[in-house]
């Protein structure tokens, strides 16, 4: 039975959709996952030694222990965003003659494998052999990784029977800050403590029976969850939020585009893949920290004008680049109405320059790093307004493939073709290089200046570009009808 | 009201359909029949501009079709789901296509109140997005949807499944009174003989992308079409293709 029921995941992988795209996303996704792996396997190669260097005369194995609880809190919130829980599936095999013990078994079984439980391990089986040849004794290595996999799986059965809710995920966010916060203004040893309890795992392998038994228990409760609740009106059933009607009064002083603008923040807001964007768009303002904090790039360097195209406009990249194609459900409907092309076109346009002066805004605390980075932001944030957002509109119109926006946020692949790929040299890559060739040529002054002037001049022609957009658009609607409407 | 002219679709070396003329005229109530694959929705979708015309053209009201958009003033329709917006509630998608054709929401809450009886309680006010209500609510907010802002043409593309049967009868009487009192060119095509019979007052039968019949509605029209169906169904049925779904 279980051989069978292997057999149909097998086939579900390898005929799902996201597999079935074209092949140069296919290399690219498994290319960035192996870049990730590989990270991971690097990170754990390396753990111990920087943590050797960092920490002089402290057992590495203490260190590694003592983040063991934010590895488990911190693992708990990305699982809540991230991994989908497999009820869902249960629903073709109830009606089969198929015991409703061995189904729970495997769906609880399968989870097991879920490729969230090995990013632990790749990360400390490394670690775990650099560990075995530095001499440490190769019983407490070898059970402290069983250890990692049993606290691997605990993590995972919690996550069920989280399930997704709201408050908890507060209530987990809530305990890791108070409990960095008190760690970090010394009020009490948390992390010292838990630490030493965490390292107890280590240093006496008896205590392994503890994780081991919370991952039996977590998986014993959950199956006797699933296995009373295995009907389609309560565990298989999928979760209906209520709806809340919004009236976004506010957005009438827009005119005539706001009927378009309330429809884009509905969807941004209701759908799962479009409001993690925005979510993970606010986080990228941190990415700026990465470079500025670092003195080797100087202050005007060109990679700073990469930082400030990049977090100005994350959001136009992001949500932009998919841009008609996160209306592709109802694409043939905006066609059959009354619709003009060109205010549907202003109210994406206007969606992004608003994004991209809210991150502007966000980014102003980088003049810490000196006024330089507040010119360069602020230099690339007119290009992006004047240059980048008629690109990507353009880019746009090449859009054909369909988005359906009730599948998952992350990871999510759908709708991404080699023009998403492509767009990002001449959003990214040639601001860079002009700005690159001035700063070199002439000086960072004219470098930045010269950012900006582009951006005017896009602004000033903004109408006359959006109109040869607008053709555009119009002359490719059949092609586009036709790619949103096929299911991929 | 709408004039085809040589109208043909082919994909690759296939052809789907070929009208050499056909005209439709203003406040009829017009259904459309055939099995699958027969070409109502390709017809369909050529009347809207959604795919375009292999040869041939379409005149609404004047205009042609895939040359002016001004036809969508005066046009509206309800072909399948794709109509609708997953992620509004039923009241904001109405508000929304009302402002698109120019209603306000007085409007709009006044044409809503019509179709009360037809909604049944399980529409509006549910605390529920589109896409969480059953494929038969779905289609009633779809339908209705196309009623919004006086349109002239209204197109419908199999309205009557997945309905259940009151709201069938319902519907039925919704459409007779557009096309006999307001003088909408109501454009139906169905599966169903008994209620394209019903409430159409001309009924073109297409098989293979061709009218074999074109019939004014009478008390033998229903006889007549299930003949025709019934003598060569079998041989039908094998040559249907999958093209309309």
């Amino acid at each position: 039975m279980f051989k069978r029921f292997a057999s149909l995941q097998w086939k579900a992988f390898f005929r799902s959709s996201s597999l079935g795209k074209s092949l140069a996303i296919k290399i690219i996704m498994i290319f960035f996952g192996i870049y990730m792996l590989a990270c991971l396997v690097l990170m754990g190669v390396g753990l111990f030694f920087i943590l050797e260097k960092t920490f002089p005369g402290v057992d590495p194995m203490l260190k590694v222990s003592s983040y063991f609880l934010y590895w488990i809190l911190g693992e708990l919130v990305f699982r809540y965003f991230m991994q989908k829980l497999p009820v869902i599936d249960i629903k073709p095999f109830l009606l089969m003659s198929i015991k409703k013990d061995s189904i729970v078994h495997y769906i609880l079984g399968r989870s097991a494998f879920s490729f969230f439980n090995f990013l632990a391990l790749f990360l400390f089986v490394p670690f775990g052999i650099v560990l075995l040849i530095k001499g440490y004794p190769a019983l407490n290595v070898l059970v402290w990784l069983f250890v990692i996999a049993c606290i691997s799986q605990f993590i995972n059965f919690l996550n069920f029977i989280i399930n997704k809710s709201d408050k908890v995920l507060l209530g987990l966010l809530l305990v890791l800050i108070t409990f960095y916060a008190v760690d970090y203004f010394q009020l009490y040893p948390i992390q010292e403590i838990f630490g030493n309890i965490f390292y107890q795992l280590y240093a006496n392998p008896i205590w392994a029976i503890i994780p081991l038994v919370l991952a039996i228990l977590t998986y014993a409760v959950n199956y006797r969850f699933l296995r009373n609740k295995l009907y389609l009106d309560s565990a298989v059933k999928e979760q209906v939020k209520e709806a809340e009607t919004a009236e976004l009064g506010w957005t009438k002083r827009f005119g005539s585009i706001a009927p378009f603008l309330q429809l884009d923040l509905k969807l941004i807001w209701r759908n799962k893949r479009t409001k993690t964007q925005v979510f993970m768009s606010l986080l990228m303002i941190l990415y700026g920290l990465f470079f500025y904090s670092q003195d080797v790039y100087g202050s005007t360097s060109a990679i700073f004008a990469f930082v400030g195209i990049f977090i100005t406009g994350i959001f136009m990249v992001n949500f932009g680049q998919f841009i008609p194609a996160w209306d592709s459900e109802y694409y043939t409907m905006l066609m059959a109405q009354n619709i003009p092309m060109r205010k549907y076109l202003d109210s994406k346009a206007g969606l992004i320059y608003v994004s991209i002066v809210v991150m502007f805004l966000l980014s102003i605390p980088y003049v810490y790093f000196g006024w330089q980075a507040l010119a360069i932001n602020f230099a690339c944030a007119i290009y992006n307004l004047g240059v980048n957002v008629p690109v990507v509109l353009f880019f746009g119109s090449r859009n054909k493939k369909r988005i359906d926006l009730q599948k998952s946020a992350l990871g999510n692949m759908q709708g991404a073709s080699a023009t998403q790929f492509l767009v990002i040299l001449p959003l990214m890559v040639l601001p860079c290089l002009i700005y690159f060739l001035f700063d070199f040529f002439i000086s960072f002054e004219v470098a930045t200046a010269a950012l900006a002037v582009l951006g005017l001049i896009g602004l000033a022609f903004r109408n006359k570009l959006l109109d040869k957009i607008t053709s555009i658009y119009r002359s490719k609607k059949y092609g586009m009808i036709a790619g949103f409407s096929e299911n991929n | 009201m709408i004039t085809v002219q040589q109208l043909t679709k082919k994909y690759g070396n296939k052809e789907v359909l070929n009208i050499p003329h056909l005209e439709i005229l203003k406040g009829q109530s017009f259904g459309l029949v055939g099995n699958n694959g027969a070409g109502k929705t390709t017809f369909f979708s050529l009347l809207l501009d959604l795919i375009q015309p292999t040869s041939g053209s379409i005149e609404s009201n004047g205009i042609l079709v895939s040359e002016s958009e001004d036809w969508k003033t005066f046009t509206s329709s309800f072909i399948d789901e794709s109509f609708l917006i997953s992620y509004l509630t039923p009241e904001e998608y109405f508000y929304f296509i009302g402002e698109l054709r120019g209603c306000n929401k007085a409007d709009i809450d006044a044409l809503l109140a019509n179709f009360k009886d037809f909604f049944h309680d399980e529409i509006l006010g549910q605390k529920k997005y589109l896409r969480d209500l059953s494929k038969g609510n779905q289609k009633k907010a779809g339908i209705v949807a196309s009623f919004i802002g006086g349109p002239e043409v209204v197109i419908l593309d199999e309205p009557f499944a997945n309905l259940d049967p009151t709201t069938q009868i319902r519907l039925k009487a919704i459409i007779k009174d557009l096309a006999d009192k307001k003088g909408v060119t109501v454009l139906v095509s169905s599966h169903d003989l008994i209620h394209v019979t019903e409430v159409c007052d001309r009924i073109v039968v297409l098989n293979k992308g061709e009218v074999v019949k074109d019939i004014q509605t009478s008390a033998e029209t229903l006889h007549e079409l299930e003949s025709f169906f019934g003598g060569s169904a079998e041989s039908k049925e094998i040559l249907a293709t999958s093209e309309e779904e």
